[in-house]
């Protein structure tokens, strides 16, 4: 560690690392990706119904924005430790904390969405004689999928991110090399760490290209980065939820 | 260098009750008040005061550089993108993989999980800041430019108590998500509530994690609190305007 020359050392026998153990990072990418999918689906199935069925309500905001500050609020380290003493070790009880982190942003994201959609594009459509029904899935959604896309997105990357700790419980990650400097020294947690990192940016850009893919053309003009503030929790009509990734 | 972190599933270690708590009669127990009495003074306090203090150097640091970026961002609107690019960029880099990475450049030190920490909070500050000011109506500009304020006066009479929402709103979030963020620091450097939190994780005996991963929720919930009460006391207009 230290000056420039060691530095770069480190780095190069990271990628060296990387190179002469691709088939070790394949198989722990691999189960990296099992946790997240496996956790994912769970959360899609629990939040998303519940948080458009809400938001289309036009009722529990309380509970809907701030669960997902109260979801920020949550040290995924302590979320798995937790998990540990609770339920003990493995696959399963790594995945159920990767559930509970997973399910605010996308709940409270499909609750301010569908919520927010204009309220005269609603009245447009019952006027026309649309049962409940029919405006939930022929209005709301489309307009409010944009939105709902980015909680998803949101809610992969930091899962992603999180899954990294799944060692400390005794499920298999990227993250069993990052955590064991003792086994493969620092070249192959750099090593690690890099992989781990490319697989977060890469769900990120992947996300949010499918989000631009589902966004309805009206909707897409006009809103440049940089510009949108995150509102205060529990503020706001439009709260786009982002976390940091632990 | 040697930083040897063994897993959870290794050996059983035997819990580590503290000083003569009450504890030892039921090791079983999931949450033991006597053991948090016990080792407040010498674990959890100290550890709550580092957390304390990593979480205010990284945001103090955190705000000066967004808020330069915004407000020269906001007088060169081409800055913006790429800011917001390399932001966002350090903003999805799992937190675990930038603390190992910085290690070659500043070692396990405390200025490794500032860099991190402080990198989470950029976007985050730097968004609302400069949203909060671009959203200063024109005509409100332009009537205190009429009244013949400096771009000085502009920006410290006008723009920014009008952006103070906005500011704030991105304080808080940076604010909550730096708390939780910092218990990961413990990987580079044992300070902090991720402390005792990673300390529980390696032994059977469970209130210490849990005494912990709830002080640094309602450290969380507390800071949350405090800022809003905060933006009320130094924006005293915007209670008349609420509804």
């Amino acid at each position: 560690m230290g000056a420039g020359g060691t530095t770069m050392n480190d780095f190069t026998d990271a990628f060296r690392f990387i190179g002469d153990n691709v088939s070790l990072l394949w198989h722990l990418t691999l189960d990296h990706l099992a946790l997240t999918g496996a956790a994912m689906a769970i959360a899609l199935v629990v939040a998303l119904p519940l948080g458009v069925w809400l938001g289309h309500l036009h009722r529990g905001s309380f509970v809907a924005i701030n669960i997902s500050n109260i979801g920020r609020a949550l040290p995924s380290l302590a979320l798995i430790a937790f998990g540990v003493a609770l339920l003990g070790i493995g696959f399963v009880n790594v995945m159920v904390a990767l559930v509970v982190l997973a399910i605010p942003p996308m709940l409270t994201n499909a609750y301010v969405a569908v919520d927010g959609v204009d309220p005269d594009a609603v009245e447009a459509a019952q006027g026309m004689g649309m049962t409940p029904t029919e405006v939930l899935l022929r209005v709301e959604l489309p307009l409010a999928l944009p939105l709902i896309f980015a909680g998803v997105r949101t809610a992969v990357v930091y899962v992603i991110a999180t899954a990294t700790l799944a060692p400390l419980a005794g499920a298999s990650s990227l993250g069993n090399v990052i955590v064991d400097q003792a086994t493969y020294r620092l070249p192959g947690v750099l090593g690690a760490a890099i992989c781990v990192a490319v697989l977060a940016l890469v769900a990120e850009l992947s996300f949010a290209l499918l989000q631009r893919a589902v966004t309805p053309r009206g909707l897409r003009a006009g809103r440049r980065d940089g510009e949108e503030a995150v509102p205060p929790p529990g503020e706001g009509r439009r709260v786009l939820v982002r976390y940091a990734n632990s | 260098m040697a930083f040897a972190l063994p897993l959870a599933q290794s050996d059983p270690v035997i819990p580590e009750f503290g000083r003569g708590s009450s504890c030892v009669r039921d090791p079983d127990a999931l949450f033991c008040w006597g053991w948090v009495k016990d080792n407040w003074s010498d674990t959890l306090q100290p550890a709550l005061l580092q957390h304390i203090a990593l979480t205010l150097i990284a945001i103090g640091i955190g705000s000066a550089i967004a808020f330069s970026l915004a407000l020269t961002a906001h007088r060169r609107g081409w800055l913006t993108t790429p800011v917001v690019v390399v932001t966002g960029f350090l903003y999805t880099i799992p937190s675990l993989a930038l603390f190992q990475l910085l290690v070659p450049f500043t070692g396990l030190t405390r200025t490794t999980a500032e860099i991190a920490l402080v990198s989470y909070t950029l976007l985050i500050l730097f968004r609302n800041m400069l949203a909060g000011l671009a959203a200063v109506p024109a005509e409100v500009r332009d009537a205190a430019i009429g009244m013949g304020m400096t771009a000085r006066q502009l920006l410290w009479k006008v723009e920014l108590p009008l952006a103070l929402p906005a500011i704030f709103a991105g304080l808080r979030i940076a604010v909550v998500t730096v708390i939780s963020l910092a218990t990961i620091a413990v990987f580079v450097v044992n300070e902090g509530l991720g402390a005792p939190i990673y300390n529980g994780l390696q032994q059977t005996f469970s209130t210490e994690l849990i005494a912990a991963g709830g002080l640094c929720v309602l450290l969380a919930l507390f800071s949350d609190a405090l800022l809003v009460l905060l933006q009320r006391a130094i924006s005293p207009w915007a209670r008349v305007a609420r509804r």
